[in-house]
C-alpha cells in the first residue's frame, strides 16, 4: 500500500472518534430535557452545557488527528 | 480549478517585527500581536466600565458587571465556596483572556492563539504548578490524601492510588488539549468547507451555496464553542482549586 492511500484510510478511521462525541451528546441533551420535563425548576443547563462541552472535546480529538494526518504530514 | 490552500495554512505564525537577541528568535509576532489586543480589550473594556461607575449602570457599564457577577459567582462561590474569592482575579483573567482570544480568532483574516497547543499548554501548566502549590502550602503532607478516595476498601487502594495520581497528573495535558483541538478542529473545518466553494462553482452554481450555507451553521457553532471552552477552562481550574483548598 502506498503512503497517499494509508493516509487517507488512516484518517478515516481516526474519524470513528467523533461516533462517542456524537452518543455523548446525546445523552448530554436527552437528560437534560428529560430533567426539565420532571422539574422545570431544575438549574442544571449550566451543568448540562459543560457535559456538551467535555463529550463533544473527546471527539474532536479524532478529528484533529484526522486533519493533522491530512494536512500536515 | 483553483489551486487549493492548505487548510492548516491559517495558524501559521509570521514575524511581523523580527528580533533576534543572541541567536534566539523572541521576533513579535502575529500570535503576540492577537495577545496584545486581547489584553488591551480587557484592559479598555474594564477601565470605561469603572471610571465613570454609575448606581444605574450604562451599556458599558452592564457588560463588565455581568462577566463579574458571572465569575464570582457562578465560578468561584458555587464550586469553591467563599474562600475562592482570594483567586478572582487570577480566574477572571483566565476566563477573559481566553474568551477574547477565541472570540477574535472568530474575526476572519485574524489569529487564533488559542489554537496553538504551546500557549494553551503554557497556560495549563501554570494553573497545575500553582494548584499543587496552594494545595501544598494549606495542607502540607495532608495534601496527598487527596489521592485517597475515601470508603474504599484497603485492597482496593493499591489499584486506585496510582489511577488518582495518574489522573491528576495528566490534568495539564488535558486541560489543555482540550482547548487547542477545539479551536484548531473548527477553524480547520471552516476552512474546509469555504474550498468547496470555488472549486464547485466553476461546474454548477446553485450546489455551491450549501457549502457557504455549512460555513454559516458551522461559524454559529464556533461561536457557541468559543465561549463555552473559555467557561470549560475556567471552571475547570476552580474545580482544581477547590481540590487543592478542600481536599474532597
Amino acid at each position: 500500500m502506498d503512503l497517499a492511500s494509508a493516509k487517507m484510510i488512516g484518517a478515516g478511521l481516526a474519524c470513528i472518534a467523533l461516533v462517542g462525541a456524537g452518543i455523548g451528546i446525546g445523552n448530554v441533551f436527552s437528560s437534560l430535557i428529560s430533567a426539565l420535563a420532571r422539574n422545570p425548576a431544575a438549574q442544571v443547563t449550566p451543568f448540562a452545557f459543560l457535559g456538551f462541552a467535555l463529550a463533544e472535546a473527546t471527539g474532536l480529538f479524532g478529528l484533529a488527528i484526522a486533519f493533522l494526518i491530512l494536512f500536515v504530514f | 480549478m483553483a489551486a487549493r490552500e492548505n487548510p492548516l495554512a491559517q495558524f501559521i505564525i509570521r514575524p511581523l517585527v523580527p528580533i533576534h537577541i543572541g541567536g534566539v528568535d523572541i521576533s513579535f509576532t502575529n500570535s503576540a500581536l492577537l495577545m496584545v489586543i486581547a489584553g488591551l480589550v480587557l484592559t479598555v473594556l474594564m477601565l470605561a466600565a469603572s471610571r465613570r461607575a454609575a448606581l444605574v449602570p450604562g451599556r458599558w457599564q452592564s457588560l463588565p458587571e455581568m462577566l463579574y457577577e458571572f465569575v464570582a459567582k457562578s465560578l468561584i462561590d458555587d464550586n469553591i465556596g467563599p474562600e475562592g474569592q482570594r483567586y478572582f482575579p487570577f480566574v477572571f483573567t483566565l476566563f477573559m483572556f481566553v474568551l477574547l482570544g477565541n472570540l477574535l480568532g472568530l474575526i476572519p483574516y485574524s489569529f487564533t492563539f488559542t489554537s496553538h497547543i504551546i500557549v494553551t499548554f503554557g497556560m495549563a501548566i501554570f494553573i497545575f504548578i500553582a494548584v499543587t502549590l496552594i494545595g501544598i502550602a494549606r495542607h502540607g503532607f495532608r495534601f496527598l490524601t487527596l489521592f485517597v478516595p475515601h470508603g474504599v476498601p484497603k485492597p482496593l487502594l493499591i489499584l486506585l492510588v496510582p489511577i488518582e495520581v495518574l489522573s491528576y497528573c495528566i490534568r495539564p495535558l488535558t486541560l489543555s488539549i482540550r482547548l487547542f483541538a477545539n479551536m484548531l478542529a473548527g477553524h480547520t473545518m471552516l476552512v474546509i468547507f469555504a474550498g468547496f466553494v470555488v472549486p464547485l462553482a466553476s461546474f454548477y452554481l446553485v450546489p455551491a451555496l450549501f457549502p457557504i450555507l455549512i460555513d454559516v451553521l458551522l461559524y454559529f457553532l464556533e461561536l457557541l464553542v468559543a465561549v463555552l471552552q473559555a467557561f470549560v477552562f475556567a471552571i475547570l481550574t476552580c474545580l482544581y482549586l477547590n481540590d487543592a483548598i478542600h481536599l474532597h
